[in-house]
């Protein structure tokens, strides 16, 4: 499809632009966005629209986003506005927290010539490529022995490891902050906390968004992690808090159809504000999710 | 890939090393200050749990006679355990069939959008983006809510070609629902990835190639495709390491997919099965273990074999 569409668009250059190669990304568009619209349209039914066999793609006669909306923040003693919380609390403390020591460390790494940095550096390298999952099990054997499961930290002190965000800090600051600029800093008498904090921490925004989103994003999404950790639902994130609804609702499925309404718009609720995010910030990742590849 | 990396570390003209040496004793220091902070988590969060994992791993609880050492027992067992082999199984073949999949996807749709930049193309880029902003549980649900046949579409959008829709959740169908779902969720942030390599190709280069009598084709395949190489490889291992321990889109499923998706689908949803359901930690940590001791091996043959064309961590 693509072969044909680019030698078709090559001869005539400019009016057309491209038409094939656009109508292409039309249908790719439709697919990206078709589990999008089919939420936004269910979330608008109750369980009658959604089970009555009317259209799956389009509104039923009764649009109902606020009695929904209603039933989602009441169900339960409105323990969803709770999920969101928890939600974000993780998500701002663990990012903002993984952003930080990743930013100390990847400068440490870039501008500092110390013994042993070599090894370290290979350590570090070596251990973006443990898989994330493979530490929860341990981590809640040693959190339950240390009393820490089924608190806020079981979930935010793991997320605080981001290796990866290390090595993008390291790469990003290695050619953004001039070994120069610190030389001089230093000749003025700056103390070295001093000279990461006033002259490298803002040559290194850039890395520092896109290190930032990304923790939010792996901490907001996180699953694994806090289904593991947490057995109270009030500390639930809302990922897990969703499917433990899913969970409920298809167990029972005569029981409890009024349950997928609001598990639907639930689900709608749960990603704007991640949406929001990338839709305002697209400045700063569009560049920086490149860092790590450009070299 | 470990020697490679170090090499280019900026190069230094001999008199600032000079200078340098005076104050090493005081560079080492700040240098470990400013790693000290990640280096407690790190030890904290990843060397721990790891040694304790496989500490753990070395005993086995039984009803009768408590804890006992068995060295590599569990290994043994998780190694003949048909359960933890057909999940073994199971992502190796879907990630031979998903990777490739993915790359071809996100990097035809990277070429083409670094190609055409209309206004379309540029809102195209972002919507195509957008799954990756979606937690894994929500998407998979979503894609649950389309394949399910109570009110997903597809009976419908069949029907008007009078077919019978495909049940994506059915044990047949349901490595076909689950592709679609990961390469939905992922080729927007690698198509990114790429997307954002291919922009920092010198144009000249096209230029060049053009006044030699190049095609677009041969643009792509001669200048591009090479020069994107390490990109490639970073998405090769990120899928590569995200898919060998699949668990948030099939454990969501199960439910919906009642009877494709079992307890022990994937190696990680059986640890994690043993581990919670059964308190059988020891086991659990084992699988855990061995999981993320084979990932690291596959990944690191992998990088030391592509270490000429692509080298992303230097």
């Amino acid at each position: 499809m693509t072969a044909l569409a680019l030698t078709a668009a090559r001869p005539q250059r400019r009016p057309p632009r491209y038409l094939p190669l656009q109508v292409m990304l039309g249908f790719l568009l439709v697919y990206f966005l078709i589990p999008f619209w089919w939420v936004i349209v269910n979330s608008s039914k109750d369980a009658s629209g959604l089970f009555g066999g009317g259209s799956a793609l389009w509104f039923a006669d009764n649009v109902d986003y606020w009695g929904n909306l209603v039933q989602l923040f009441t169900f339960q003693d409105g323990i969803y506005a709770r999920w969101l919380v928890n939600s974000a609390l993780y998500a701002v403390v663990g990012g903002v927290g993984a952003t930080i020591l990743a930013a100390t460390a990847g400068y440490g790494f870039a501008k500092y010539r110390f013994a042993g940095r070599r090894s370290a550096f290979a350590i570090l390298l070596g251990s973006v490529m443990v898989p994330a999952t493979a530490l929860v099990i341990p981590t809640f054997i040693m959190f339950s022995q240390l009393g820490l499961t089924n608190t806020i930290w079981a979930v935010i002190l793991p997320t605080l490891l981001n290796p990866f965000g290390v090595y993008l800090m390291h790469v990003y600051a290695r050619d953004a902050v001039p070994d120069e600029l610190i030389d001089a800093a230093r000749v003025d008498g700056a103390s070295e906390l001093r000279i990461f904090v006033q002259v490298a921490l803002p040559l290194l925004r850039p890395a520092i968004v896109t290190v930032l989103l990304l923790s939010v994003v792996s901490s907001w999404n996180n699953y694994f992690l806090p289904l593991a950790m947490l057995s109270d639902n009030r500390l639930f994130p809302v990922t897990v808090g969703i499917g433990l609804w899913q969970g409920i609702a298809s167990a029972n499925n005569a029981g409890s159809t009024s349950l997928w309404s609001i598990i639907i718009l639930g689900s709608l609720v749960s990603v704007i504000p991640l949406i929001i995010a990338f839709l305002t910030l697209q400045k700063y990742w569009q560049g920086g999710l490149a860092i790590g590849s450009l070299k | 890939m470990t020697v490679d990396l170090i090499e280019d570390v900026p190069v230094q003209t001999e008199g600032r090393v000079r200078s340098r040496r005076g104050s090493t004793a005081r560079h080492n220091l700040t240098g470990w200050a400013f790693l000290f902070p990640f280096a407690i988590v790190f030890v904290a969060f990843l060397v721990a749990p790891l040694f304790y994992a496989l500490y753990l791993s070395l005993f086995q609880n039984q009803m009768i006679g408590g804890t006992r050492f068995v060295l590599f027992g569990n290994y043994a067992k998780a190694f003949t355990d048909p359960d933890f082999l057909d999940g073994v199984w199971f992502v190796i073949r879907f990630s031979i069939v998903l990777i490739p999949a993915q790359m071809l996807v996100s990097l035809a749709v990277a070429l083409v959008l670094d190609i055409v930049t209309t206004s379309f193309a540029r809102f195209s880029r972002l919507m195509i983006f957008l799954p990756y902003a979606i937690p894994a549980v929500i998407g998979a649900l979503m894609w649950g809510f389309l394949y399910s046949k109570s009110f997903g579409p597809l009976a419908e959008v069949f029907g008007l070609f009078g077919a019978n829709a495909p049940d994506f959740l059915s044990r047949d169908l349901i490595f076909v629902g689950l592709l679609n779902i990961v390469i939905w969720q992922w080729a927007g942030y690698y198509m990114i990835i790429l997307y954002a390599a291919l922009q920092g190709i010198d144009p000249n280069l096209y230029e060049a190639a053009r006044i030699d009598g190049a095609n677009q084709w041969q643009i792509i395949l001669r200048i591009k495709i090479p020069l994107i190489a390490p990109a490639l490889v970073l998405i090769l291992v990120f899928a590569l390491i995200g898919t060998l321990q699949f668990f948030n889109e099939p454990q969501i499923l199960r439910y919906l997919a009642a009877g494709a998706i079992t307890a022990d689908f994937t190696p990680n949803m059986y640890a994690y099965q043993q581990a919670f359901a059964l308190a059988n930690y020891n086991y659990g940590s084992a699988i855990s273990f061995a999981l993320g001791a084979v990932v690291f091996v596959c990944v690191y043959i992998f990088l030391f074999l592509t270490r000429k064309r692509g080298d992303f961590l230097s």
